[in-house]
C-alpha cells in the first residue's frame, strides 16, 4: 500500500460523498414533488402519458411496479430473440437462444445486470440501446420509486397512500437519470470512449494479420452502467476494456457514479423524513463500510501472494494479476468495493484473480444484503430494513416498544423484515448447494477446490444480490446456470421488494409518535455503530460456514503453499 | 408492605417442583409454542436416537451421547427456567386460594327487605343477586355496597390489616370477595360472576394460567424464529457445500452447530421473563389484567396525575398567618386557635397543629360551659367561638368584614390578595369584632414528590396535574409540585378529551383514578390504575389494579415495563453476540481434518475438534442456566435517558455476549481435557 494510493481512494470517495448532497437533495425535491420550473413540464408530459398521479395505497404501488416489470421483461426477451431481424445490427448477429435470453432479460429487467454473453459479440446495437439500455433506465428508475415510496412511509403519521409509481418512475427518469447519464456520457465520451453506430474498424497489425476491432454506442450506455448500479458492459470484460475504461480518470468517474446516487438517497431520506440527521447516520454506515472492505481488499491485493513473492516477483508490486496498470491497487479495490458493495457490478479487475481474501470481501459485500450502499433505491429500502431490526433490538435495550422515526416498530414490520432477510441466503445457499453437488454445475467451474467453490456461491451471490458482477472462471452461458440464476435475480429483487413495500404500507399507516427523551436516538455514533453490528451478524453470519469453506480455506491453503 | 411473603429468588421448594415441571414440559405439543426450543427438542431427539445407533452397532458413542445429553440439557434449562417463574406465581396463588375458601352467603331475595334473607353458597351467586354481610362474616364476592356502612378487614387481598370504611354511594362503595367485615352490617349487589371475581383474577394472574403473548414478546418470538431458519438454511446448505469439499461431517457435528447458533439463551428465558415481570408487578402488590398492559406501562409518554390525594396531601392545611397594622403575629396565631377550637375539619385541625408547631401554643384548658361554638353554615361562611376571654371568629374574608361591618385594613387586604393569587384561601381572623389578620390555608404538596417527578422526565414521561381548582392555584401547585403541565377545572369529561388528544398525537397516556366518574377515562388511558379503594367501575374499567391505593405507584409500574422489554432485549443482544465465538469454536472443528490450515480459526486453542464442539455445546447450555436469575430477577434500569441506557447495555450485554464465550467455552474445554471427557 502506497501513500499515493490511500490518497487517491481518499480523493474519489471524499468527491462522491461531496457531490452525493446536491443530489441528494435534488432526488428528495422529486420525491415531494417540489419541482420548481419544471412544475409546469411535468404536469404535461404526466397527462401526455395518461398518468393521473393518485395516490397509491401500498398493494397498489406493488402491483403498478410488477406490471411495468413483467411488461419491460417480456420487451426485452423479445428484443433479444428477435435481433436478428431488428434494425441496427451492423455485425448481422443472430437471435439470443432462449436460456440467455431469459437470462438477461431477468438480468436487466432486475437491476443485476449479470451477463452470460459478451456483448460485442452477441448483442446487436438494437439490442444494445434500445433492449439493455432502455431497462437500464426503467431498472434503476424503480429501484429509487420503490425508495421514494418507502421514504414517504416515515416521512408522516398515517398515511393511506405511498405516491404514484408511475410518476414518480417517469420522474425520476427524466429529472435524474437521463440528465445526469447524458452530462456523464458526454464526459466519459471526453474521455475517450467510443460512441458511434458503426460495427467496428479493421486494423492490420504488426503481424501483417487484420484485426476487427468492435465498437459501438458505449459512451451514453457507460453513465447510465454506473451511475443506475445496474453494471452491464457493452463489451465482455466491462471497465477494463481499454474502451468502456480508458484511463485512471475514468475509471474514478465510474466508481463516484456509481455510489452517488445510493449515497444521495441517504440525504433525501433525511430530508424527506424531515430529519437530516437520520440520513446522515445511514450513510456513514455505507462509507464506512465502503472504507473497510476498500481498505481491506487494497491490503490483501498490495500484500500479494505468498507463493508469487517465494517466486521472486518484486514484493512491492504485491497481486497484480487481473489488474490494469492503468488503475493501480488502490482504484481497483475501491472500484471493486463501490462497485459490489453498490449492487453495481462493473468491474475494473478480475476478481477471479484477487488474492482469496481479496475475492472474499466482494463476495461478502453482496451477501450482506446490497445495502452498503446497496444499488439506487434498493440499497437505501434494504437498509431501512435493517434499520427496522437494529431498532427493533436496541428499543428494547432502552425499555419502550421500539420505534423508528416515531413508527412503532411490531410484530407485523418484524415478521416482513425477517421475511426479506430470509430472500438472499435461502437463495445463495440454496442454490450455490445444490449447484456444486451436481455435474451441470461442476463442468462449468474452471478452478477445483475451494476457489471453484468461491466462483459458484459468487455467481448466485451476484445474482440474488441484483450484482451482475462476476468473479470470473464461471462458464455461465448453460441451460441450468441460466435458468437458475435468472430465478435468483428475480427472487433477489421481487420476494425482496414485496415484503419491504408491505413494511412501508405498515408503517405509513401508523401514527408518528413525538420524540422525547426516552426515545431511542437513531443518529449519531452509537446508532451507526448498532447498526453496522446488527448488518453485520442478521445479514452476514450466516454466510460463514460456506465462506469457511471456500476462501477462508483457501487462504489458510495458500499460505501452507496448496493452491487449486 | 407485600401481599404475601415473596419467596426467596431461587426458594429451594419451588426448584424442587420446577424441576418435575421442567420435565413435564418437555411435550412437543406444548414446546412447540417456542420455535427455538422446538427446534432444539427435534435435534436433540435425532442426536439421541443417532447416539443409540452408534452404540448398538458398536460405533464410537460416548461423543454423540455426550452432545445428546447436553442438547437435552438445553432444552430442560429452557423449560426450567419457565417453570421456577411459574413456581414463584404458583406459591403466591397458593395462599391466595387459601384465604378464599368456600363461604356461605345470605342471599337476601328482595332488596327492599333485606331482613328476608336465606343461606347460599358463594360460588352460586350471580352478578346482580343481592347479599346481606355483618360484622365477622367474610364477603362472598366482588360487589357494591348498596345500603349501610362497614369496616372492612381487606388484608386477604391486599396485605394490609388495618380495617377500611366501605359505604354506600361515593367513590368507596366497592367490596372484594373474600374480605372480611368487622362491624356493621352492609348489603351488598354481587358484581361478578362466580369465577371471575377479583380474586379468582388474581390467582390466575399470578400462576399465569391465563398468560397470553404480549405484542413485543409476539414480535420478539418472530425475529427469533427467522433468525432459526436462516441458520437452518445455513447448516443445511453446509451438507452441500461440505460434500463438494470432499468432506461429510456428521449429522451429530451438524446438529451442534445448528443449537449452538440458533438465539437458544434468550428463546429458552424469553417467556420466564414475562412472566418474572408480571411476578415484580403483584409483588409491588399491583395487579394487571394483561401482560400487554405492563408493556404498554414502560412505553408511556404521559403520566396523568389527580392532585387531590396523589401530589397534594388532598385538604388545605394552615401555612402561614398575616397580621393587620399594629396586631402581633402571636395575637393572631392565638385567635386563630380559638376561634378553630370547635372546628373538626381537617383545615380547622391543621390551624391547631401548625399554631402549636411554629408558634408554641397550647390549646387551652376550656370548661364546655363557658363556650358557645359557632358552628360554619353555607350561608354565613363564618364560624368560631365565643369564650370569657372574647369572642373570635374566623371565615372567608369578604363574608366576615360584611358580617363585622368592618373593612379590612388595606395592608392586610395586600397579604390577603398576594395569598389568593398564590392560589392558596385567605381566611379572615377577627376577636371581639376587630380583623387581627389571616391565615393562609394551602394544598400542601407531598413531599419528595418533586423528585419523582423530575425522575420521569428522564425517563422521558410528561406529568400532567388534573384538578378541578382554578386555574390560579392549578398553576402555583403544579409549579410548586414541578410537573410538566396541569388541566385545571377539570370536568372528567375534559381528562377523557385531554388522554384523546394525547393519544391523537401519538402519544401512549397512563393514569391512575378511583372514582366512579374516573372510569371512562381510565378505560381510555392506554395504562390505567384503579385503586383497590376505589369503586367497583373504576377497578372494572382500569387494566391494573393497585391493591396499596397508591396513585404514585404507576411510577413503578412503568419502572417494571421499562424493566420487562430491556431485560428481552439484552438478553437478545447477548445471545445474538454468542454466535460469533461459536463459529470460531465449531466451524474449524468440522473442517480441520479437510483444510488443516483452518486450525488458525481456533483462536481459543482448544484441545480437539470432539471437545471443541462439546464445550460449545456446554457453554450453550449453561449460559440459560446461568442466566436464569438475571430473566427473574429482570436487568437493571435508571432513569438516564435513552442514549446513555442503550450504551450501557450495549457494552454490556453486546460486547460482554461477544467475549463471554470465547472465555467459557476456553474453560469448559481446559476442563473436558482434564477430565479426560474429550
Amino acid at each position: 500500500m502506497t501513500l499515493n494510493g490511500w490518497a487517491q481512494i481518499a480523493l474519489v470517495l471524499g468527491i462522491a460523498v461531496l457531490a452525493a448532497v446536491p443530489v441528494g437533495r435534488w432526488l428528495a425535491a422529486i420525491a415531494q414533488g417540489r419541482l420548481g420550473f419544471l412544475a409546469r413540464f411535468d404536469r404535461g408530459v404526466l397527462r401526455a402519458a395518461g398518468i393521473d398521479g393518485a395516490g397509491q395505497g401500498w398493494q397498489r404501488y406493488l402491483l403498478a411496479m410488477l406490471a411495468f416489470n413483467a411488461a419491460g421483461l417480456v420487451l426485452l426477451y423479445l428484443i433479444l430473440r428477435l435481433q436478428g431481424v431488428l434494425p441496427l445490427n451492423p455485425q448481422g448477429f443472430d437471435g439470443v437462444p432462449p436460456f440467455l435470453a431469459f437470462n438477461t432479460a431477468v438480468s436487466f429487467v432486475t437491476n443485476t445486470n449479470w451477463q452470460a454473453y459478451s456483448g460485442e459479440v452477441a448483442m446487436s446495437h438494437f439490442s444494445q440501446m434500445a433492449g439493455l439500455a432502455v431497462q437500464n433506465f426503467l431498472s434503476a428508475a424503480t429501484g429509487i420509486a420503490l425508495a421514494f415510496a418507502v421514504m414517504r412511509a416515515f416521512a408522516q403519521g398515517s398515511l393511506r397512500e405511498l405516491g404514484n409509481f408511475w410518476a414518480d418512475a417517469t420522474r425520476v427518469t427524466l429529472y435524474v437519470l437521463l440528465p445526469g447519464a447524458v452530462l456523464a456520457g458526454f464526459a466519459f465520451i471526453a474521455m475517450g470512449v467510443p460512441q458511434t453506430l458503426d460495427a467496428g474498424v479493421t486494423a492490420a497489425t504488426l503481424g501483417g494479420g487484420e484485426q476487427t476491432i468492435p465498437l459501438g454506442p458505449v459512451g451514453l450506455q457507460l453513465a447510465i452502467k454506473h451511475l443506475g448500479t445496474n453494471g452491464g458492459g457493452f463489451f465482455g470484460v466491462n471497465s477494463l476494456h481499454p474502451f468502456e475504461g480508458p484511463s485512471a480518470l475514468a475509471t474514478a468517474l465510474q466508481i463516484i457514479l456509481q455510489i452517488l446516487i445510493p449515497f444521495g438517497l441517504c440525504l433525501t431520506f433525511g430530508r424527506v423524513v424531515g430529519d437530516r440527521r437520520q440520513g446522515q447516520a445511514l450513510l456513514a454506515v455505507m462509507v464506512g463500510f465502503v472504507l473497510v472492505a476498500t481498505l481491506g481488499i487494497y491490503a490483501a491485493e498490495a500484500g500479494g501472494n505468498p507463493l508469487h513473492l517465494a517466486a521472486g516477483v518484486a514484493p512491492e508490486l504485491g497481486n497484480m494479476e487481473g489488474k490494469d496498470v492503468r488503475f493501480g491497487q488502490a482504484l481497483a479495490a475501491l472500484f471493486t468495493a463501490t462497485t459490489t458493495g453498490a449492487s453495481c457490478g462493473a468491474v475494473n479487475a478480475m476478481l477471479d484473480s484477487f488474492t482469496p481474501l481479496g475475492g472474499m470481501i466482494p463476495l461478502f459485500l453482496i451477501q450482506l444484503g446490497e445495502v452498503v450502499p446497496g444499488g439506487v433505491g434498493s440499497g437505501l429500502y434494504g437498509m431501512l430494513v435493517f434499520a427496522l431490526l437494529s431498532v427493533f433490538v436496541a428499543g428494547l435495550m432502552v425499555g419502550r416498544t421500539p420505534e423508528y422515526l416515531g413508527k412503532k416498530v411490531q410484530a407485523r414490520e418484524i415478521k416482513l423484515a425477517m421475511l426479506a432477510v430470509l430472500v438472499l441466503p435461502a437463495v445463495i445457499l440454496g442454490f450455490a448447494a445444490v449447484a456444486l453437488n451436481i455435474g451441470t454445475g461442476i463442468s462449468s467451474l474452471a478452478a477445483a477446490g475451494p476457489h471453484g467453490l468461491t466462483e459458484m456461491l459468487y455467481a448466485y451471490t451476484s445474482a440474488a444480490g441484483n450484482n451482475g458482477s462476476a468473479f470470473g472462471g464461471l462458464t455461465a452461458d448453460t441451460p441450468w446456470l441460466n435458468v437458475t440464476l435468472g430465478i435468483a435475480m428475480m427472487l433477489g429483487r421481487f420476494a425482496y421488494v414485496i415484503p419491504v413495500l408491505a413494511i412501508a404500507g405498515s408503517i405509513a399507516a401508523k401514527p408518528r409518535t413525538p420524540e422525547g427523551p426516552g426515545t431511542l436516538p437513531t443518529h449519531g455514533p452509537l446508532f451507526a455503530g448498532l447498526l453496522a453490528g446488527v448488518i453485520l451478524i442478521l445479514g452476514g453470519l450466516q454466510y460463514l460456514p460456506a465462506l469457511a469453506l471456500g476462501p477462508i480455506a483457501e487462504h489458510f491453503s495458500m499460505l501452507a503453499g496448496t493452491t487449486f | 408492605m407485600t401481599m404475601t411473603s415473596t419467596p426467596a429468588l431461587l426458594d429451594g421448594a419451588i426448584l424442587r417442583q420446577a424441576a418435575f415441571e421442567a420435565v413435564r414440559k418437555l411435550n412437543p405439543r406444548q414446546l412447540v409454542r417456542n420455535p427455538v426450543i422446538f427446534v432444539t427438542e427435534v435435534v436433540s431427539i435425532l442426536v439421541t436416537l443417532l447416539a443409540f445407533r452408534d452404540a448398538l452397532s458398536g460405533n464410537p458413542w460416548s461423543f454423540q451421547a455426550g452432545v445428546a445429553a447436553w442438547l437435552w440439557l438445553t432444552v430442560l434449562f429452557a423449560t426450567f427456567a419457565e417453570a421456577v417463574a411459574e413456581g414463584r406465581g404458583k406459591a403466591r396463588a397458593a395462599s391466595l386460594r387459601a384465604s378464599r375458601g368456600e363461604t356461605m352467603a345470605r342471599w337476601v331475595p328482595n332488596p327492599d327487605d333485606p331482613a328476608i334473607s336465606a343461606p347460599r353458597s358463594a360460588s352460586e351467586l350471580r352478578r346482580g343477586d343481592h347479599v346481606i354481610v355483618e360484622a365477622g362474616e367474610i364477603i362472598p364476592s366482588d360487589g357494591e355496597v348498596v345500603q349501610g356502612i362497614a369496616s372492612v378487614n381487606e388484608s386477604a387481598v391486599t396485605g394490609e390489616s388495618a380495617p377500611v370504611i366501605r359505604e354506600a354511594g361515593g367513590d368507596r362503595s366497592a367490596v372484594t370477595g373474600g374480605t372480611l367485615v368487622v362491624s356493621d352490617r352492609i348489603l351488598v349487589r354481587i358484581t361478578s360472576e362466580p369465577g371471575s371475581t377479583f380474586l379468582d383474577r388474581m390467582i390466575a394472574m399470578v400462576e399465569g394460567a391465563s398468560r397470553q403473548k404480549t405484542p413485543n414478546e409476539i414480535a420478539l418470538d418472530i425475529l427469533l424464529a427467522g433468525m432459526t431458519i436462516v441458520f437452518l438454511i445455513a447448516v443445511a446448505t453446509l451438507v452441500g457445500f461440505a460434500s463438494y469439499s470432499g468432506s461429510a461431517p456428521s449429522v451429530v457435528v451438524l446438529s451442534a452447530l445448528l443449537v449452538t447458533l440458533i438465539p437458544t439463551t434468550i428463546g429458552g428465558l424469553l417467556s420466564a421473563i414475562g412472566i418474572a415481570g408480571m411476578d415484580r408487578l403483584v409483588r409491588f402488590n399491583v395487579l394487571a389484567t394483561s401482560g400487554r398492559a405492563v408493556e404498554a406501562a414502560g412505553d408511556v409518554d404521559v403520566l396523568l396525575l389527580d392532585k387531590t390525594g396523589t401530589i397534594t396531601f388532598g385538604n388545605r392545611q394552615a401555612a402561614a398567618f398575616i397580621t393587620a397594622p399594629g396586631v402581633h403575629l402571636q395575637e393572631v396565631a392565638e385567635a386563630a386557635v380559638l376561634a378553630s377550637l370547635a372546628d373538626e375539619t381537617p383545615e380547622g385541625r391543621s390551624i391547631l397543629a401548625f399554631a402549636k408547631e411554629k408558634y408554641g401554643i397550647d390549646v387551652p384548658g376550656i370548661r364546655p360551659a363557658d363556650a358557645t361554638p359557632i358552628p360554619f353554615t353555607a350561608q354565613t361562611r363564618i364560624s368560631g367561638m365565643d369564650l370569657p376571654q372574647g369572642s373570635f371568629r374566623k371565615g372567608a374574608v369578604d363574608s366576615l368584614s360584611a358580617a363585622l361591618n368592618q373593612s379590612v385594613p388595606p395592608e392586610l387586604a395586600q397579604g390577603i390578595d398576594r395569598i389568593a393569587r398564590a392560589g392558596a384561601t385567605p381566611l379572615a381572623v377577627a376577636k371581639d369584632g376587630r380583623i387581627l389578620g389571616a391565615i393562609e390555608l394551602k394544598d400542601i404538596v407531598k413531599p419528595g414528590i418533586r423528585e419523582r417527578f423530575a425522575e420521569l422526565r428522564r425517563m422521558g414521561i410528561r406529568t400532567v396535574m388534573v384538578t378541578g381548582d382554578n386555574r390560579l392555584t392549578a398553576a402555583a401547585i403544579a409549579a410548586e409540585a414541578g410537573v410538566d403541565d396541569f388541566l385545571a377545572e377539570a370536568k372528567p369529561q375534559d381528562k377523557l378529551d385531554y388522554i384523546r388528544a394525547q393519544q391523537g398525537e401519538g402519544r401512549l397516556v397512563a393514569m391512575a383514578g378511583d372514582g366512579t366518574n374516573d372510569a371512562p377515562a381510565l378505560a381510555q388511558a392506554d395504562v390505567g390504575l384503579a385503586m383497590q379503594t376505589g369503586t367497583q367501575a373504576a377497578r372494572e374499567a382500569g387494566n391494573m389494579v393497585d391493591l396499596d391505593s397508591d396513585p404514585t405507584k404507576l411510577i413503578e409500574v412503568v419502572e417494571i415495563g421499562k424493566q420487562l422489554l430491556i431485560t428481552r432485549g439484552a438478553l437478545t443482544t447477548f445471545s445474538i453476540a454468542n454466535d460469533v465465538a461459536k463459529y470460531f469454536a465449531i466451524l474449524p472443528a468440522i473442517f480441520v481434518a479437510q483444510y488443516p490450515g483452518l486450525m488458525a480459526l481456533n483462536v481459543m486453542r482448544l484441545t480437539s475438534p470432539q471437545s471443541a464442539i462439546l464445550s460449545a455445546v456446554i457453554f450453550n447450555a449453561l449460559i440459560i442456566a446461568g442466566l436464569v436469575p438475571l430473566a427473574l430477577r429482570g436487568v437493571a434500569y435508571a432513569p438516564v435517558g435513552a442514549a446513555a441506557l442503550l450504551r450501557r447495555n450495549l457494552l454490556i450485554y453486546g460486547l460482554g455476549g461477544l467475549v463471554a464465550p470465547f472465555i467459557g467455552i476456553k474453560i469448559i474445554d481446559v476442563l473436558l481435557t482434564f477430565f479426560g471427557v474429550a
